[in-house]
Parts: C-alpha cells; sequence; structure tokens
C-alpha cells in the first residue's frame, strides 16, 4: 500500500469519512448533502425504507459512482478523486458483499472464495486452501465447496458470497443486506460472524439491512437515512427509543407516518383521473 | 482433468491454424520452399512482353525449368528486359537457345517458352538469349489484319 | 424540420460517443498486458470459447462453399474449355474474399453474440461491479483475454476455412468432376500469390478479427444491465459486425487489389 500518489488527507479515528456529499439521478437528489462517518474498528448499521439509496451509499463508497459534490474519505483517500488504479488499491483493502450475491459463475464456489486471495497475494495453494475452506466453514458452506454457484440456492449463494467478501480479511467490509432470505439458524449465524470478525480482526463493517432486531443486536452505531438524507443516529438503544416521528416510524414499523412507503410520486386521485395516458 | 483437455484442444486448434498455413503456402500458392533452390540468371530482350508478370514459368518442352524474376524497360534500345532465374539442375541450354512469350490455352497467363539451339555452348549466369519472339499482342494483330483490308479495297 | 435536424445530431452525436467509450473500453483493456502467469491461462481458455467452439461451423461452412464453388466453376468454365482454371479460381475467390468475410460473419455469429452476451450477463448479475470491489480490473481480466482471443482465432480460423475450401473443391473438381489433379494445382500455383493473395487475405482476416471482438466485447460491456438489454446488444454485435465487416472489405479490397 505505498503507491497510493494521493495525500492522506488526516490519520483519523473514522475509516470512512462522508463530508456534505450530493448525489443526483438524473433530476432526483439520492442524497443531499449528507453527513456520515464510519469509525474504525465498529460496525456501523445504515437503515432505511426500501429505494433510499443504501445500495447506491455503499457503492459510493466503493467508488463505482462518483458524487456530484462533496467528499468520501476512505482511509484518508478521498475516493471520487482517485485514479483508476489508486482505486483499485483502495479497494483491494474493501470486501462487499452484493445484494445479489454476484459470486462469479463460471467458477465454484471453492475458487470464488480463492478469487481475491488469488489476485492478491502469492501465497502457496495450500494456505489458500487452509483460508478457503475456514471462510467456507465459517459461513457452514464446507462441504458445498466443488457446486457450481447455479447449484447453490438463494440463502447459500449470499453466504458464499460473503466468504468470499471477508476471504482476504479487509480493513473495511461493507454487507449489503447480509441477512435477507437466511433462515433464523442461518441468521443467527451471520449475525454472530459479522459481529465476531470485526472483534477478531478489527475491521470495520457496514451492515446495511432493514431488519431492525438484528441489526440492532450487532450494530455500535446506526444511521437512518430516508428521503436523501440522515434523519436519526446513535447507538442502538438510541435508535431504538428515538423520540423523532421519522425515526419511530420506521424502527417500529408502523405504515402510516412522516417516512413514505411510497416511491415519490403525484397524488393517487390525480394519477387515477388522468385517464389512460401514463 | 478438465484443464488440461482444454489446454490440448487449443493445442490441437493452434496446430490445425498451422497446418492450414502451410497448407495454403506450399501447395497453393506453391511457394516452394525450394526457392531457395539454386538458379543462374539469363536475360532476354524482347520488342513486347505483353502481359508477361514476374514469377511467370519458363518452360522448355512444356516442363517449367525456372522462373521470370524481373521485368524491365531498357532505357537505350527502348526493349523490355526480362530476367528469369533457371534451376541449376538444367544447365545443358545451349547459347543459341530461342525464347518466345507464349499464352496457356491462348487466352491464359503468358509465360516463356525456350527452345533448344544447336550450339555447343551452354548459357550461363548472365548469358543473353538473343533470338526472341515478342508476344502475340491481339489488338495488334486486329489492327494489322483491319489495315491490310482497308488498304486492299481500292 | 429543425426537430428533425436536432434528432440526426443527437444521433450523430450519440454515435461518437459510443465511439468514444468503446475506444476507452479498448485502451484501458490493452494499455497494459498484465503479467503472463495469471493471463495466460484465461488466455487458452479465451482461444478455446472464441476458437475451438468455432471450429465445426467454420469446417463444415469453409468444405461446403469450397464444393460449390468448384461446381459452379466447373460449369462455366467448361464452356470455354478451361476448366483446369478451376483450381486458381476457387483458390483466389476463397483467400482473397470468401475466406476471410465468410469466416467473420460467421464468427460474428457464433463467437461475438456469446462474448456479447457472456459480459452483458456478468454486468446484468453484478459479477462485473464485485470483481471491481475485488480490486480487479474487469477491463483486464475480462475484456482483455477475450479480446486478445478473438485477435488470434479469427485469422487462424480463415486460414481454416481458405484451406478446406480448397480441400472440397479439389474433392469435387478432381475427384468427382474429372478435372486432371496435375494441372488444378499447377495452376492454381502459378497464379496464386504469397504476398498478393494469402497475405492481403490474412491482413484482411486480422482487421476483421479486430473489428469484430472489439464490437462484441464492448456491446457486451455497455449493455443495458436488464434481460431486454443483453438481447438486443446481441442483436446490435451480430449487426454491426457484419456491416463493419462488408464495408471494411470493400475498403480494404480497394487499397489492396484495386487502383488505389
Ligand atoms: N441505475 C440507476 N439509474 C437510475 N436510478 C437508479 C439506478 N439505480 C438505482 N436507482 C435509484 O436509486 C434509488 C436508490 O437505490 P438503491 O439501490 O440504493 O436503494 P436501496 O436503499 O439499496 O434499496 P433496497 O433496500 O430496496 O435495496 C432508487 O430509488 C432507485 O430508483
Ligand atoms: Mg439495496
Amino acid at each position: 500500500m505505498t503507491s497510493i500518489t494521493s495525500t492522506r488527507l488526516q490519520p483519523a479515528a473514522n475509516y470512512v469519512e462522508i463530508r456534505d456529499m450530493t448525489f443526483m439521478r438524473g433530476e432526483r437528489a439520492i442524497f443531499k448533502n449528507v453527513n456520515i462517518d464510519i469509525p474504525k474498528g465498529k460496525v456501523t448499521a445504515i437503515m432505511g425504507p426500501s429505494g433510499t439509496g443504501k445500495t447506491t451509499l455503499l457503492r459510493l463508497i466503493g467508488g463505482q459512482l462518483k458524487p456530484d459534490q462533496g467528499r468520501i474519505v476512505v482511509d484518508g483517500h478521498n475516493v471520487p478523486e482517485l485514479g483508476r488504479s489508486d482505486l483499485f488499491e483502495v479497494r483491494s483493502k474493501m470486501g462487499m458483499l452484493f445484494q445479489s450475491g454476484a459470486l462469479f459463475t463460471d467458477l465454484s464456489v471453492y475458487e470464488n472464495v480463492a478469487f481475491p486471495l488469488r489476485v492478491h497475494t502469492d501465497l502457496p495453494e495450500d494456505m489458500i486452501r487452509d483460508i478457503v475452506l475456514m471462510k467456507l466453514q465459517a459461513v457452514g458452506l464446507r462441504g458445498a465447496k466443488h457446486l457450481m454457484p447455479s447449484e447453490l440456492s438463494g440463502g447459500m449463494a449470499r453466504r458464499a458470497a460473503l466468504a468470499r467478501a471477508i476471504a482476504l480479511d479487509p480493513d473495511l467490509v461493507m454487507y449489503d443486506e447480509p441477512f435477507a432470505g437466511q433462515d433464523p439458524m442461518a441468521m443467527g449465524v451471520v449475525v454472530q460472524l459479522i459481529r465476531l470478525l470485526n472483534d477478531a480482526l478489527g475491521h470495520t463493517s457496514i451492515v446495511v439491512s432493514h431488519d431492525v432486531q438484528e441489526t440492532a443486536s450487532i450494530a455500535d452505531y446506526i444511521y437512518v437515512v430516508s428521503g436523501g438524507e440522515v434523519i436519526g443516529q446513535g447507538t442502538a438503544d438510541e435508535v431504538l427509543n428515538s423520540d423523532l416521528p421519522r425515526v419511530r416510524q420506521f424502527m417500529q414499523g408502523l405504515p402510516d407516518g412522516p417516512v413514505p412507503f411510497h416511491f415519490p410520486a403525484p397524488s393517487l386521485e390525480d394519477d387515477f383521473l388522468r385517464g389512460s395516458s401514463l | 482433468m478438465r484443464g488440461r483437455t482444454l489446454e490440448l484442444a487449443v493445442g490441437g486448434f493452434m496446430l490445425i491454424g498451422l497446418l492450414a498455413i502451410i497448407f495454403l503456402a506450399l501447395r497453393v500458392s506453391g511457394l516452394s520452399m525450394n526457392s531457395s533452390e539454386e538458379t543462374y540468371r539469363v536475360v532476354a530482350k524482347f520488342e513486347n512482353i505483353g502481359g508477361l508478370t514476374v514469377r511467370a514459368k519458363v518452360t522448355m518442352a512444356g516442363v517449367t525449368i525456372g522462373r521470370v524474376s524481373n521485368i524491365y524497360l531498357d532505357k537505350e534500345d527502348f526493349v523490355g528486359v526480362v530476367e528469369m532465374d533457371i534451376y541449376k539442375q538444367f544447365n545443358n541450354l545451349s547459347s543459341d537457345a530461342s525464347a518466345a512469350i507464349l499464352t496457356a490455352g491462348g487466352l491464359g497467363e503468358k509465360y516463356i517458352g525456350l527452345i533448344q539451339g544447336a550450339e555447343l555452348d551452354n548459357l550461363t549466369d548472365g548469358s543473353e538469349i538473343y533470338d526472341t519472339q515478342s508476344a502475340l499482342v491481339l489488338e495488334d494483330l486486329i489492327a494489322k489484319f483491319l489495315v491490310g483490308r482497308v488498304s486492299d479495297e481500292p | 424540420m429543425i426537430e428533425r435536424i436536432a434528432a440526426l445530431g443527437r444521433s450523430g452525436l450519440d454515435i461518437l460517443e459510443a465511439m468514444g467509450r468503446s475506444g476507452m473500453v479498448l485502451f484501458h483493456a490493452l494499455w497494459a498486458w498484465p503479467n503472463v502467469r495469471t493471463s495466460f491461462p484465461l488466455l487458452v481458455k479465451q482461444i478455446y470459447a472464441v476458437g475451438v467452439l468455432s471450429m465445426v461451423i467454420i469446417v463444415v461452412s469453409g468444405l461446403f462453399i469450397g464444393m460449390v464453388l468448384a461446381l459452379q466453376g466447373y460449369n462455366i468454365l467448361n464452356r470455354y474449355g478451361s476448366e483446369q482454371a478451376l483450381g486458381q479460381m476457387v483458390a483466389l475467390t476463397l483467400l482473397r474474399e470468401l475466406g476471410p468475410v465468410v469466416t467473420a460473419l460467421l464468427f460474428a455469429g457464433r463467437a461475438g453474440s456469446a462474448l456479447t452476451a457472456e459480459i452483458g450477463l456478468m454486468k446484468t448479475t453484478e459479477q462485473l461491479a464485485s470483481m471491481e470491489m475485488i480490486g480487479v480490473d474487469p477491463l483486464r481480466r475480462i475484456v482483455s483475454p477475450r479480446f486478445w482471443a478473438g485477435f488470434i482465432c479469427m485469422p487462424t480460423l480463415a486460414l481454416i476455412f481458405s484451406s478446406v475450401g480448397v480441400l472440397g473443391a479439389y474433392a469435387v473438381g478432381v475427384l468427382w468432376l474429372g478435372v486432371d489433379g496435375g494441372s488444378f494445382w499447377s495452376n492454381m500455383q502459378g497464379s496464386v500469390e504469397w504476398g498478393e493473395d494469402v497475405m492481403n487475405g490474412f491482413i484482411k482476416s486480422v482487421v476483421f478479427g479486430v473489428v469484430v471482438t472489439w464490437i462484441a466485447v464492448f456491446q457486451g460491456y455497455d449493455t443495458v444491465p436488464t434481460s431486454e438489454g443483453i438481447s438486443r446488444s446481441t442483436t446490435r454485435t451480430v449487426v454491426y459486425a457484419s456491416l463493419a465487416v462488408l464495408g471494411l472489405d470493400f475498403i480494404l479490397t480497394a487499397v489492396m487489389f484495386g487502383e488505389l
């Protein structure tokens, strides 16, 4: 990690710092002047209604999308300003679990998990084997190592992807909906795993999830985003017991309240009365 | 092992490609390995070389004994000079052999036909063939024919 | 009217932009040839997918086109009593035109569409994105070996096509229709030039290989990540690549054999 040319901005206690960040999709602002800190060595959860831009946020941190304004500082580097090769170097210290899993379909489960090890390390084959089997064991898929991704169930694929995301023991792991599609047992395992990995290896975790209970049980700090803003933040207890109406509505799962469940749209009457034109 | 059959298949593919290029070179374009075969060079001047091209055949009694290697214009006499490489094995052509530019099948490609002479000396590298017969140019023939007809009429 | 012109201008700009982007894709993919140890197995795998798997269609088509050329040519040449020129006619047609062009068209349909669909599906299922997040540039890892495989395989396939075609013509002309075998080959050798015919045909096939593969990988990489998007990109690959091959063939022929 010596060849990164851009200057380190500051040695901070935060692994990720997002400052005054605005991101537009066409005319629609997904984020408006958002500030978020992800403290080092902690599990930080991002929560919010579907479609508010949680996945987008992870992609912004990973440098796959560029904000229209503001800074996204990861480990001292302002990601939007990094050149291609520097960006790839910063990313080699990140692991990301995609919402869809995104396993490489032409490789077996074993090779999928081995992939980051092969490209970023020169470890001998038997070491790679040990590491891969260890990671697969952790997610309960050691027996499935020879299966191809098309032979896995949705939940299994996601766990395999989780094993791949943590294969390199990255400094920052981003989990996009790690609990979705898991049965209660697997869910418990994954919840524990995230917490355990974070504590044992001292890396920084970002968990995106809708599952209030599970998230609250492992997150050190929670951000609730909605409508392009951070509408609440704090420790799990603080957020769960928040007085802020929008936060309370979301955390308690009330259908009616200030947080919109619907994608922005003209009023229902208008839409129906407008007749056939879409 | 899967990886191994894959590599074998790719190796076979490249090999077939190589065979194809060798086939095209040797069999189809006649680029002979023995183009480096020993030859000696003979020159002949023609009043008109017609459509003779470089690499055209040089034959004697229908047998190919060499190739045309170069064609250019003699800037003083204004005749076409044809250089041909004759294979060394035919080193007993007599120095008064004659050369004619012929046309295969009447309309086909042009080639040079040599006819053995009577002299005991042989053609050697750099010799010239003096007895030459130019290409028959169809247009000239037709023109002559027409002119003859016109002038015949009173 | 003004709207029409504006639309025309806009689509012109779109085309220019797409060309720019495809150039960038190619540039990034080929900028650095990554280390041989990791990329060689990838290349071998792609040569298998792009080249070996296209062999059957190329060999069969080459054989039949050679045989048909011999049949047709024999009928025409026979009228002028010059059927021994059959070999030369077939060989020149194959080497100069049909070999490179037909191979490129088949290649676009067989290998090009497969490349587009594969890369497009990788994009749609976020495999390219997750590769990026692992810190591997998909342009290097996915696009580059596929591009080089096309670059290598297309000329090889064209050579095989022409060779098989000549053999097919030999089978029909000499073995079946009774053209004299000796004059079949000697006529061919007398008129086919290594540099003029074989090499120029080879250069054509290299150019076609680059263009077809480039279009295919770019269409895949640039696909709209939906199933409809993939089907469109695949169609576009075949259409654009075929048109590009035919257009370039005219230009190349004019430069190589024409009066230019
Ligand atoms: N490629 C795109 N082009 C245009 N808009 C997009 C695109 N991708 C996402 N969006 C919009 O961005 C918004 C945020 O999407 P995102 O995937 O980040 O939501 P999310 O918070 O992860 O939702 P979920 O919890 O359902 O996964 C959505 O409203 C979506 O309409
Ligand atoms: Mg999402």
